[in-house]
């Protein structure tokens, strides 16, 4: 199933609406994660509304486009998606981290939508890797996508899966790195530094894409450029702002594990009217 | 007596999978000559991937394809499927409750001349405490054919421990079903359970007790997980002691598992015969069960020194 595609405008407005589903759900909650959410809102809403071939009536139809969250402390984000583009109801939203919710605090498969649990950082460019491998088994063409955080690029299971995915020319794989810049101790380059990430990949045989990740044409032209690749795996380098469209949040560290109070979350509310 | 390696049927098992059923996949962190996953790779190249030594991807991996509807199989030494990957199987692969099926060799003392470093004695333990996880050790080459198949057939995350010596086949086990233990001797004196390399070393035990009189039962308990749980107490009430031998650590192991069942129902006398809080050593794997205390010898003391007549 492929929906009509939106155009940037749209695309953008989408992007708002959902930023303003995330500061409602994190108020909501009273905790989780706020900053690496809006960072990547751009990036996730682009690629549901625009790239991915899914049917949300039929989560499970076998030629679905993957994608997985592996920085699976930004759910919220996946949540408003997978709820904005037909998974369940937007009331589910709301009942994120509660006892007894298909919304855990961290990516469960209790969510329509939702491949496989994440949490433990490091696992999911694996997990996509194994979703690439099983379609080139199948000859199947469907694609997988992964969003990856910076700050777990200092996990060593990534880098075994960014080697085994060059290893294997998985040009059917697709990363995407969400460059905000921050983790939870401070400043990448302060707490472990993570450069030259581009070169990295590089040498590891990844085709990398650098874009400025909440420019909706760079975003939609890498995932084209990644798309029409072949013979090797895809890296988008997304440099964003993390707590991207809340002002008092934008760069902030502080904001990577702690969710607004109600005060904060009418104020950015208002922000993202 | 016919004699097998373990892992030598583990791999012909597979090419038997594999040609019937294309879902079948099998992945290998630079061991397959060792774990025998090579002899799948010969006959399905398009469904084996090689990892190189990178476990913790192999298992998330395995996650990914299974998420995508295959069964996986995943081998490599136990030490590294157990320890080393410990974070990819629970997240990945037990907490999703996903079709992977790790089949670890060369465990337990008897991996001999590698030393501590690569004698699994930690691993059930390991795999116990993870919910969902299925746990079989066979005791000889047809059960390993019996695990495999089973775990192939049956949904969600597997354990199954291979050794990496050759071993003798008992006969007469009877039908092998996961979760039912099987009776190998008959006897109400005490009750022997054990399971994988053990079970041949309990039955000889069994053997020099029916000399000296005394009549033990002898169970062979090959899935850890499910439990016999209806046998375990049966015996106690019979039996009144329970001696379990396993090639592994005695804590969190086969034995912690009866421990757990009888104390909650049934509490009676439970000995533990296994590596008693201690890394192995290099040695052969004779010389490392005579000093590590798990032959039929051991055994027997276990129950001639804690039976009461």
């Amino acid at each position: 199933m492929q929906n009509k595609p939106l155009t940037i405008k749209e695309l953008e407005a989408r992007a708002k609406a959902i930023r303003r589903l995330i500061i409602q759900m994190l108020v909501k909650a009273g905790s989780g994660h706020p900053g690496g959410s809006l960072s990547a809102t751009d990036l996730v809403t682009a690629l549901y509304f625009n790239i991915l071939k899914i049917d949300p009536n039929n989560p499970q139809w076998p030629d679905r486009d993957r994608f997985h969250m592996s920085k699976g402390h930004c759910c919220p984000l996946w949540y408003a998606v997978l709820s904005e583009i037909g998974y369940f109801s937007k009331e589910k939203l709301l009942t994120l981290r509660q006892f007894g919710s298909i919304l855990q605090g961290h990516p469960d498969r209790k969510t329509p939508g939702v491949e496989a649990a994440s949490g433990s950082l490091g696992q999911g460019l694996s997990v996509g890797l194994g979703m690439s491998l099983a379609a080139k088994i199948d000859k199947k063409d469907y694609r997988v996508y992964v969003l990856l955080g910076d700050g777990e690029a200092q996990e060593g299971n990534i880098w075994e899966a960014a080697m085994a995915g060059g290893h294997y020319k998985c040009d059917n794989l697709c990363a995407i790195l969400d460059f905000n810049g921050c983790q939870i101790d401070g400043r990448c380059e302060d707490v472990m530094g993570i450069e030259p990430l581009a070169a990295k990949w590089q040498a590891f045989g990844w085709q990398v894409i650098e874009i400025n990740g909440h420019d909706m044409q760079q975003i939609l032209s890498a995932y084209e450029q990644a798309r029409k690749n072949k013979g090797k795996p895809t890296i988008i380098i997304a440099r964003t702002v993390k707590g991207k469209g809340v002002s008092f949040m934008e760069g902030v560290v502080g904001f990577h594990g702690r969710a607004p109070t109600a005060e904060e979350a009418q104020k950015a509310l208002k922000e993202l009217e | 007596m016919a004699e097998q390696y373990q892992r030598d049927v583990y791999g012909e098992t597979l090419v038997k999978l594999g040609q019937q059923d294309k879902n079948i996949v099998v992945l290998d962190a630079d061991l397959s000559s060792s774990t025998r996953t090579n002899l799948f790779e010969k006959k399905f190249p398009d469904r084996f991937f090689n990892f190189g030594v990178a476990e913790q991807n192999m298992v998330a991996t395995a996650a990914g394809l299974a998420a995508c509807g295959k069964i996986v199989f995943v081998s490599t030494f136990a030490v590294f499927a157990s320890g080393r990957a410990w974070d990819q199987v629970r997240m990945s692969v037990s907490y999703n409750n996903f079709n992977v099926k790790i089949v670890a060799t060369h465990a337990g003392i008897t991996v001999g001349p590698d030393g501590a470093s690569h004698q699994a004695l930690e691993d059930i333990a390991l795999m116990r405490v993870l919910a969902n996880m299925n746990i079989i050790v066979p005791c000889d080459g047809p059960q390993t054919a019996e695990a495999v198949m089973a775990a192939a057939s049956s949904p969600g995350p597997f354990y199954i421990r291979l050794g990496r010596s050759k071993i003798s086949t008992i006969e007469n086990k009877g039908e092998f079903k996961l979760g039912r233990a099987q009776v190998l001797s008959a006897g109400n004196d005490a009750t022997i359970v054990a399971c994988g390399i053990m079970v041949q070393e309990a039955l000889q035990a069994v053997k020099n007790l029916g000399l000296k009189g005394i009549k033990a039962r002898l169970i062979n308990m090959h899935s850890i997980r499910p439990i016999d749980e209806k046998i375990i107490l049966k015996s106690a009430s019979e039996t009144k002691l329970i001696i379990v031998c396993e090639e592994h650590n005695t804590i969190g192991g086969l034995a912690s598992s009866i421990d757990e069942i009888v104390a909650e129902n049934l509490p009676v006398k439970v000995i533990r015969v296994g590596v008693r809080n201690r890394f192995g050593q290099s040695g052969t794997p004779a010389e490392l069960m005579k000093e590590y205390n798990l032959t039929s010898l051991d055994i027997e003391k276990a129950v001639l020194t804690n039976i009461s007549r």
